[in-house]
């Protein structure tokens, strides 16, 4: 839109009421009503704003060194030294599980936020231009999806070898497909909408529909996917590690101190439950949250 | 639907052909010199260069994906790096308990997940509801392998009820099964019921109650029966992940399956089997993918092949 017919568009409202029409700030209100009323996805909400600032500060605020050994204290159940024990080094778990929160939501996050990226820029580029674009891009997706489930991630590790940043790269390639599928898809329907029509009949370039006008529309979809597909990224991060092909197995992470403790499982369960069940909250809360989002942001999703 | 059906199969072919070329890239695709991976980082120059004369690293490129390409249509997949046999006699005895498992896991899953499904759509609201849902979202939320474990934990090493690894007598199926199967009834469960919901909703619901039909009968026939669709292309989807999900059961458990298969083949850069069985498993995927395609003409006459 040009800034003359925008001015235009200003001094002579559409509709007689307009002052009456959502504004940004009345819509913001009002998915705060809404979405506060899912009790589930706001506790959840709480749970994971807790536990990211317990990652964040973790390494000032750790009752002990992670990666300190204590070889008088070793595979020890919950004492009142050691809250939720000790390991097979003796290093206190409570410490460990708070400094691998950051490495595990870190790769998640990371994972999921390039994912997101990608998948969003071709999902974008795949339903506004169509054509051999499209073509390319969603058979490209298509490929991508013949590996099911964790296997496209176990197939690139298994190519470009171990390791923390490349199971990030892995779980990122991993959330691209979907991602741009469910982004091509919300695009082609904004991009029918009256104000795209609007914007292209006065002669609006395609850059700006689509980043201006196509892509807020679609910003709901991407929020609530992105919130569920961090779920999934944890569960894929810490299924790689479990398998080994995640981090050094010195270094506190989820997956891999479940991968390690599954060796004393008779002799200390307590190392099984505690990062075990940590993931498991954590995506439950990830999958909750996404769920209240859905239900506020995009009922159609539901 | 005959046409519809050589139409869809057909178009499967270039989707097949782009992941076997990727499949084939895949070695080529690890950086670095793949020989002297394999050989270790010990090997002399005259074993790296026994490595790239047997995994036929020296032909030019086109050469290799030829001769690749033509091993597949004759199941000639080269032998493993790793004890010399052929790729097809490492993997075909793997195939059985990976087959089983999944079959088993998918029938239990199906059948669990669809009915608390129905039961949280007609029961909306209610405490069956939210019972129904809380299993399913943490059937989504549990790790697979640490649910394995816990399950181990639980029945095997406090309760001694049922063997812990390996896949011997009938017992020894119901833990991995279970493991494998949870995440899929929990996606059964929460599809069946936002897909009855919707359709409890209809008109027809409405029609078949008025003229008296039994509670079950509405609930079965007209709504679940039309949910069918819906319920059929998540199942289908979700067997193509299922095998792949044996990967993790096949690991805690200690099953010689295709997933551990995967695995260890990785560990040892075992690049041929890995090759075979990525292969093997998109394949599956996307053949089941097609099937569920097609069934859609049987369940759904609203359906048109245009």
């Amino acid at each position: 839109m040009s800034e003359e017919t925008a001015k235009v568009l200003d001094q002579e409202p559409l509709y007689a009421d307009a002052e009456a029409l959502p504004t940004a700030q009345n819509r913001v209100k009002a998915f705060i009503k809404k979405f506060s009323k899912r009790k589930a996805a706001l506790v959840s909400l709480v749970f994971l704003v807790a536990l990211i600032v317990v990652a964040v500060i973790s390494p000032y605020i750790v009752p002990y060194d992670p990666a300190a050994p204590d070889y008088s204290h070793m595979l020890e159940g919950p004492t009142a030294q050691h809250i939720l024990g000790t390991d097979e080094f003796g290093r206190d778990v409570l410490s460990r599980v708070m400094v691998g929160a950051r490495l595990s939501l870190f790769c998640a996050l990371s994972a999921v936020v390039v994912g997101t990226f990608l998948g969003t820029v071709l999902g974008l580029l795949a339903g506004y231009y169509g054509g051999i674009l499209e073509s390319l891009i969603m058979r490209g997706s298509d490929v991508l999806f013949a590996f099911p489930d964790i296997l496209l991630a176990i197939a690139i590790v298994a190519i470009i070898g171990p390791g923390t940043v490349n199971v990030i790269i892995a779980v990122a390639v991993f959330t691209v497909p979907s991602f741009a599928r469910i982004m091509r898809s919300a695009t082609i329907q904004v991009k029918g909408s009256l104000y795209v029509e609007v914007a292209r009949s006065l002669g609006c370039p395609d850059r700006r529909i689509l980043w201006t006008h196509i892509f807020p529309g679609t910003i709901q979809s991407m929020i609530v996917n992105f919130t569920m597909r961090i779920g999934t990224a944890i569960l894929a991060a810490a299924s790689l590690s479990f398998l080994g092909y995640g981090a050094d197995v010195t270094v506190p992470e989820w997956g891999s101190m479940l991968s390690t403790a599954r060796n004393y499982m008779t002799t200390a369960p307590h190392l099984v439950y505690v990062p075990g069940v940590l993931i498991f909250l954590t995506v439950l809360a990830f999958n909750l949250l996404g769920d209240g989002l859905r239900d506020t942001l995009d009922p159609k999703l539901k | 639907m005959l046409r519809y059906a050589v139409k869809r199969i057909l178009s499967a072919i270039p989707l097949l052909l782009v992941i076997s070329l990727l499949i084939f890239m895949f070695i080529h695709l690890i950086p670095g010199d793949p020989a002297r991976i394999i050989a270790g980082k010990e090997a002399t120059s005259y074993e790296i260069e026994n490595v790239r004369e047997q995994l036929g690293l020296n032909e030019p490129l086109l050469k290799q994906y030829g001769i690749y390409m033509a091993g597949l249509l004759t199941l000639d997949l080269g032998n493993s790096i790793r004890n010399g046999a052929t790729v097809f006699d490492t993997i075909a005895p793997r195939f059985v308990p990976t087959i089983q498992l999944t079959l088993l896991a998918m029938l239990w899953a199906t059948l669990l997940g669809t009915l608390l499904g129905i039961m949280a759509a007609v029961r909306r609201g209610k405490t069956l509801d939210y019972v129904s849902m809380i299993i399913a979202i943490s059937g989504i939320s549990a790790p697979s392998f640490w649910l394995g474990l816990m399950l181990i934990q639980l029945f095997c090493v406090k309760l001694g009820w049922l063997p812990v690894s390996g896949l011997t007598t009938w017992k020894s199926y119901i833990l991995p099964s279970f493991t494998m199967g949870c995440g899929v009834m929990a996606i059964i469960a929460r599809f069946t019921r936002s897909s009855m919901l919707e359709n409890l909703k209809e008109d027809y619901i409405r029609t078949a109650r008025a003229k008296g039909l039994g509670e079950f009968f509405v609930i079965l026939r007209h709504a679940y029966k039309n949910s069918l669709i819906q319920v059929v292309t998540v199942t289908g989807l979700q067997i193509g992940g299922l095998l792949t999900g044996s990967v993790m059961a096949e690991t805690v458990f200690s099953i010689n399956g295709l997933g551990r298969l995967l695995v260890d083949s990785i560990g040892f850069r075992d690049y041929k089997v890995v090759q075979a069985l990525l292969l093997f498993f998109s394949l599956e995927y996307i053949v089941i993918n097609l099937i569920v395609d097609l069934l859609y003409g049987v369940l759904d006459p609203k359906v048109r092949y245009d």
